[in-house]
Formats: C-alpha cells, structure tokens, sequence
C-alpha cells in the first residue's frame, strides 16, 4: 500500500537548493532546459520495442500481474460521473476480485475534485481507507484558466481529503517557450497541496505528451516539473487522442533516474491512458525493472492511470491460478 | 498462488521449444539436389556450444566432392542463366516465403548451433534473411536497369565461403544475388555451424530449385580452399578473417576469377559531447554486444569525447549491469555463448594482453553457465592506440575505450587502423555527421545507430577489410560480367 513519501532528507535538499541558479530567471531556465542531452527518436523507440519482447512467464507473471494491480490508479473522469458510480469504482478498487480476497488492492481512486468527499466515504466503508485519493485539478484536462481558479481547484479537493492531486502543466505556455510560467505555476499548486496539519497532497504533474509532441520536450518537461517540486511526472490526461506510449514513458524513468543521481530526489512516473492489457502493463513493468530497478518497483512510485486495464489483469490472474480463461463475466463490470 | 510468487521480479525462464526443430543425426553433402557422403566416408561433429552437446555429424567434402559439386553447378549452370529473369524470380520469391514460414524453426536451429540468443536469430538474422531473398528476387527480371548495361550476364558458377557469425544471413548474401544474377553456386558453410545451410538445402528442394543451381559442401578450411582452388569456377566470394582473406586473394591471383572479401574490422564508434546519451549507450551496447560481439563490423573500439568520458562510462557501465548471459534459446537472453572453444581462447588471450599491457578491466557481476564457452561483456578502459586491443580484431564481447578531444583527433584515430569496414558517429549535430562521413575510411557510417542492416544498402570495407560489395544494386555487380 502507499505510503507518505518519506523526505528526500537534508542532503537531497542541499543538492536540490544548488540547483535554485538554474530557475533563477527565464533565461537561465532556457538554457539549463536546452542543454539537456538530445534524445534520438529511433533509438529511444527501438529500446522501448526490444524491452517489450521481454517474456514474462509463470512465476514473474504471478508476481508482475499483483504488482501492477496494487500500481492502479483506478480513475473515472466523466461528465456522467455520479456518486453511485464513484462508489462502485471505490468498492472495486478496495476488493478487486470478489472471488479471490488474495487481490491486491489498488494504490488510488482517481476522480475530479467533486467527487474526493464521495470517494473518501465509499472507501472507508468498502474496507479500504489506506486506498488514496487523488483528484484531477488546474482546469484538467485542459488547463486553460486563470491561475487564481487552478489554486482554487486545487485547494478545494485537498480540502475534502484528497491525499493526491494530479495537476495538468499549460501546455500553451510551455510550447512559446514561457517555461518559468510554468515552472511558477507548477510550485504554486505545490503549495496549495499544503494541508492545514502540515502535511501535504502528493503532486502529480501531468505533461500531456501527446500535446509536447517531441520527445526533446517530454524530456524538458520533466526536468522542469522535478526541479519545481513534482511528487510525480505523469503522460496524459487520457482525454487527447495520443496518450501514455512507451518510449515517451521510457524517456520520463531515464529523467527521474537522471535527477536523482544529479539531487537526490526520487520522483515517480506516472503513465496514464491506452494502458488497457496485461500484456501492456507487463510491458511497462519491464521498463520500470532494467531502467530504474526494484526501487521505483512500488506503488509509491509507479502507477497506472487506468480504468479497463484492472479487469484484464485480473482475467490473467484467474487464468494463471486456474489454468483456463474464465471471461468477461467473472470479472465485475462497474 | 500467493505462496508461489516471488518476492522480486526475477524474470522466469521462457525458453523457446527445441521441438520445432527436427535435426537428423547425420547430414551428408548437397550436390546436385541430393544429399550425398563424403567420397571417403569422412564425417565431424557440430557442437552447440551453450552446452557442448553434439548436434549432428556432418560429412566433410574431399577434392572429389568439391569437383563433383563444381561440376554439378556447371551443369545446371546453362539451363538456369537461360531462363528469363522473371523465372528465376518465382524461385527466389519462393525460398524468400518459405524462409518466412520456416523461421521459427530456423531461429532455433541458428541459436542451437552458433550459441546466438534467440532474440537476435528471430529478430534480426531470420527477417534479414528472408528480406535479402525478396530483394535480390526483385531484381532478378531488372538487370537491364541496374546500370551494368543493357544485357548483363552471369558470371558461371560461384564458389561461396562464409563464416559461423551469422550462417544463414550470410549464405543469404551470398546466395541470393547470385541467383537472381543467373549464376549456380556452391557454397561452403563455416566448420562450426554447418546445419542452418543444410536445412536451406531442404529448402531449395522444396522451393523446387533446379537441381545443381545450390550446391552445399560443409567441411573445414582444407574443403574451403579446395573450392576457392578449383579451376572450374568463375567466382570467388568469402566473408572471413583476413588472415584468410589474404590466402584467398594469393590462390586467386594470376586466374580470371573474380574476387569479392568481406574481412575483419575494428570499427570506431565514436561519440560527441552533444550526443544523445541514452541512445548511444543503447548503440554502443548493441555495437559490440549484439552476437556476442562476433560481428566483422562491431563497434569494438569506443571514441568517446573527454569532456563527457565519464558520465558516458558511468552509464555504460549501469547498462551493462542489466545485460542476461546465458541459456541462448531463452527468449530473455542477451548474450549468448562464445561459437567455439578456440575463438574463446582468442578472446581470453587479448583480453589478457590487453590487462598486462595496461588497460583497466571491468566487467559486470554475471554467472556464466558451467558447460558451453562463454565470456562476460567486459570493458577496457585507458586504451591507447598502441594497445593490442585496440589494433587487433577480438571478435567477441569487449570494449575497447579510447578518448578524443578534438573532431580531427576522433577521425585520424578513427582511421588508423588497417581496417575499415564500419564507423558510428554519434552526436545531434548534423553538420559535423556529414564532414565526419566523409572524412572515415570506413565502408559504413552509421550515424546515431549502430549495426543497421538492410538488403538495398551496400555493404564493404576498406583496405585490409576487403573489397567488393554485398548488398543494395552495388552487390549484383560482384555477379556479373561487367
């Protein structure tokens, strides 16, 4: 289960707070953001295929398949959202498999901010209060409103109980080049993700890579999301036509790998949308494994945005349990 | 299910099935449509060598044999450069689809006998196997358009010697331009790994392929002179050592045959303060790890800018920390076994030199199998030009790591050498890939990749790493008469 983050302690900060010159201007946030090494599409595309062939049998199966299940951010992020629904995805989320109590639970419930107060509620009473609740906010999934409205969001769902709130960048500021605007707007919810107990929400900051278009951007983006302060750096909002692949992921376990060795900081990743199979997820897993290794293989650190994919890992699971395919029908449908 | 789950993702093993493969305890020679033994009975082994488990027994072809398949490939010789070239296109179209249906059980086969993990046979050998085959049967009906003149014509009978690195992709280079040429061929597989050509015999039979058009006589060197030797072919083709590659090009000498010599390399990789980091980690790992380093064109030599030296090498080296040695039919190995005893032993021997010469050795924590020849990805760091290591081809899994301060320092280096069959430059700059590019004596430049292979592109090296080319228009040349 999730756990609060532990703090990157005294050391990390110091190394963090060096860093402070390169946000220090417009300027130099350009030029630190530029001279990140180049990332050449074939080779980052071909290595995300060669690890997809990786086969993952039997026991590693077993163990992938309850892995990625406890990594899912079990979200719904409709218009036609409803408490009834939300209850259902909380009650889902808490007992994935009513047929086998040995499912993981998943790691978050993931809805907009005016459904946290219903979700809390429905998690508790499902059994599963250590389950988190994260809100989408800043005007997801565009972000396009006034900064006063995005803290607002922001600090409304903390306020009812959001333990994770999932912001969107501005993707218009960061594609002109206003990368300070973005770099200040990403530390002001941040700050609003302050709880009056001194805690804070866990910060997931969402790039919309399909919108950043190349990866020399994906890469920008999450230096610039880290060094302001991201608790997480997460693909898409699912709401465009381009959302989580795997090279653009790839590229963001190569950033947060890249900024710990150079601060100390862990960040997670988040990849989110398309991710529908087993299969998939498996895949993704992989990446995790040979490119940052067991210590980002937890749910505090990697996770899913996902709806449908829950289901298909737990088809594989009975099928690896029982030795047949059940089907759709033994899974629930909510 | 719980109780069975491990604590860590340990991937399991996933080997691919042996079964899909069938492999006789004996194979003769194929000469004329007909598998055959040897004239003197003589027979040997073929080992896989991730286990040292015999394979099969393999005839080996006397004088008599190779003169028995020469004159076969004569024979059948008048009749196949008379047919159209659009017939001898059905034909290679044809090996080209049965190679494709086939290439599970060739992937396997590959790997049993030259140790190569199945990742590389099923993904890179076999596809480019079956690409080459649809490539050079495309050209078959349009010599008239590949600039040699109007009516080009076949040479006579090739005599083919290829190595055990790449057997079937090899005998594919080999054999498919000179048969969509209209010339016959008899081709000799590597000592070591004599099955995967013996099985395209089976092919070629059941692609219906005139008998003596494809000959297959298997043996050591002494068979491979003999046919390089015999007086009755017009052609002589070989990818080797050059070692060899120089005794050929001496027997060869004063005849009108015609030679083309794919040789050894010690191909600098060579990369930029700018680079794309990642990737080129990824290229310089695939530049000499992919089949164990037994590539003539493998990036065994790292040039890399001393400005960025060590954070490359920190990189490298956490890369090659997550490489899997081991079990070559397991579908999550890396790295595969070494092809033989003796080249294992060349290996250890520079390896050797190249630590009592004074280069740092490093190598990755890794268990290798206890049976089978097997050597860790290993790197050697503080190389200078003078080292052995960084002259001599080592032909397996080692790193040679030298530095470069200025673009006009990483290309003389680059260049002295007395190969010249490959180079990868790796930096974001484009300008300077081109002024590179021209400037390495090197047959291939790779730019941010390394190792590419594609049948429309030619492919050969400069000075001791021979001449002619494979590969692309530029490799039927080698085939006819022009």
């Amino acid at each position: 289960m999730p756990t609060t983050v532990p703090a990157y302690g005294k050391e990390a900060a110091e190394r963090l707070a060096s860093m402070a010159d390169v946000t220090a201007s417009d300027g130099a946030l350009r030029r630190f953001l530029h001279g990140l090494p180049g990332v050449d599409a074939v080779g980052l595309q071909a290595r995300a295929a060669t690890l997809g062939t990786r086969s993952i049998k039997t026991t590693a199966k077993a163990y992938a398949i309850d892995l990625a299940i406890s990594m899912i951010d079990l979200t719904t992020l409709e218009g036609a959202d409803t408490p009834g629904k939300v209850r259902a995805l909380c009650a889902k989320g808490a007992n994935p498999d009513p047929t086998d109590r040995t499912v993981p639970k998943v790691a978050a419930i993931c809805v907009y901010g005016d459904m946290v107060a219903t979700a809390k509620e429905a998690l508790a009473s499902a059994g599963g209060s250590d389950i988190h609740v994260a809100a989408v906010a800043t005007a997801f999934p565009s972000g396009r409103a006034a900064m006063p409205v995005k803290l607002a969001d922001t600090r409304d769902a903390v306020a009812a109980g959001a333990d994770e709130i999932d912001m969107v960048i501005d993707r218009g500021a960061f594609l002109s080049g206003r990368y300070l605007e973005v770099f200040e707007e990403i530390k002001q919810v941040k700050e609003a993700c302050a709880r009056p107990d001194g805690g804070a929400a866990h910060l997931k900051v969402i790039f919309e890579t399909g919108e950043l278009q190349t990866y020399d951007n994906v890469r920008r983006a999450s230096w610039l999301a880290m060094l302001a302060g991201a608790d997480f750096i997460k693909t898409s909002t699912g709401k465009v036509a381009v959302n989580a692949t795997p090279p653009v992921t790839l590229l963001m376990l190569e950033a947060v790998r890249d900024f710990r060795a150079t601060t100390g900081v862990q960040v997670g990743v988040k990849p989110a949308g398309g991710i529908r199979t087993s299969k998939d997820a498996i895949k993704y897993l992989v990446m995790v494994n040979e490119t940052l290794g067991e210590e980002w293989l937890t749910a505090d650190w990697f996770r899913f945005g996902a709806s449908s994919l829950l289901n298909d890992l737990l088809m594989q699971r009975q099928k690896l349990r029982t030795g047949h395919y059940s089907g759709p029908d033994y899974v629930t449908v909510d | 299910m719980a109780s069975t789950t491990p604590m860590t993702f340990d991937y399991a093993p996933a080997p691919e099935s042996r079964a899909v493969v069938d492999i006789a305890p004996s194979y003769g020679l194929f000469i004329n449509g007909e598998f055959t033994e040897a004239a003197d009975g003589k027979v040997f082994k073929t080992i896989s060598p991730s286990s040292e488990e015999v394979l099969s027994e393999v005839a080996q072809a006397t004088a008599e044999d190779v003169d028995r398949a020469v004159k076969a490939a004569r024979t059948a010789f008048t009749a196949w450069s008379a047919l159209p070239g659009s017939e001898r296109a059905k034909y290679l179209f044809r090996i080209a689809r049965i190679i494709q249906e086939r290439s599970r059980e060739l992937a396997v086969l590959e790997s049993l006998d030259n140790g190569k993990p199945i990742r590389e046979s099923r993904d890179a050998d076999l596809p480019l196997v079956a690409a080459h085959f649809f490539y050079y049967a495309g050209w078959a009906d349009k010599l008239a358009h590949a600039g040699y003149g109007p009516d080009p014509k076949p040479l006579g009978v090739a005599g083919q010697v290829i190595p055990w690195n790449f057997p079937l992709l090899m005998l594919a280079w080999k054999i498919a331009p000179a048969l969509a040429a209209g010339n016959t061929v008899v081709l000799k597989p590597a000592e070591t790994t004599p099955l995967s050509a013996l099985f395209f015999a089976d092919i070629c039979r059941q692609a219906g392929l005139p008998k003596g058009v494809v000959n297959i006589v298997t043996g050591d060197g002494s068979t491979g002179a003999e046919l390089v030797g015999h007086p009755g072919i017009d052609k002589v083709a070989f990818t080797g050592s050059t070692e060899v590659g120089k005794a050929i090009a001496r027997t060869v000498a004063g005849t009108s045959k015609k030679v083309t010599l794919e040789l050894g390399g010690k191909a600098a990789n060579i990369v930029f303060d700018d680079a794309p980091i990642d990737q080129a980690v990824e290229g310089i790992v695939n530049g000499i790890f992919f089949n164990q380093g037994h590539v003539c064109c493998a990036g065994s030599r790292l040039l890399v800018q001393e400005s960025v030296q060590d954070e490359l090498l920190d990189a490298l080296k956490r890369r090659m920390r997550t490489l899997r040695v081991g079990d070559p039919l397991d579908k999550n190995t890396d790295i595969g076994a070494i092809n033989s005893a003796e080249q294992l032993a060349r290996i250890r021997t520079l390896a050797e030199a190249g630590e009592a010469e004074g280069a740092e050795r490093w190598a990755p924590d890794c268990e290798l199998p206890s049976s089978g020849f097997w050597f860790a990805p290993t790197l050697f760091t503080g190389v200078t030009q003078a080292h052995r290591i960084a002259r001599e081809e080592i032909f397996g899994p080692v790193l040679s790591v030298l530095t470069f301060r200025t673009p006009e320092e990483a290309v003389a280096k680059a260049n002295n050498t007395p190969y010249g069959l490959s180079a990868g430059i790796w930096t974001e700059k484009g300008s300077r890939i081109l002024w590179m590019a021209n400037k390495l004596r090197a047959g291939v430049v790779w730019s941010n990749t390394f190792n590419k292979f594609d049948p429309t592109s030619p492919f050969g090296g400069y000075k001791e790493s021979g001449y002619g080319r494979e590969g692309g228009r530029h490799g039927l040349e080698a085939y006819l008469d022009v």
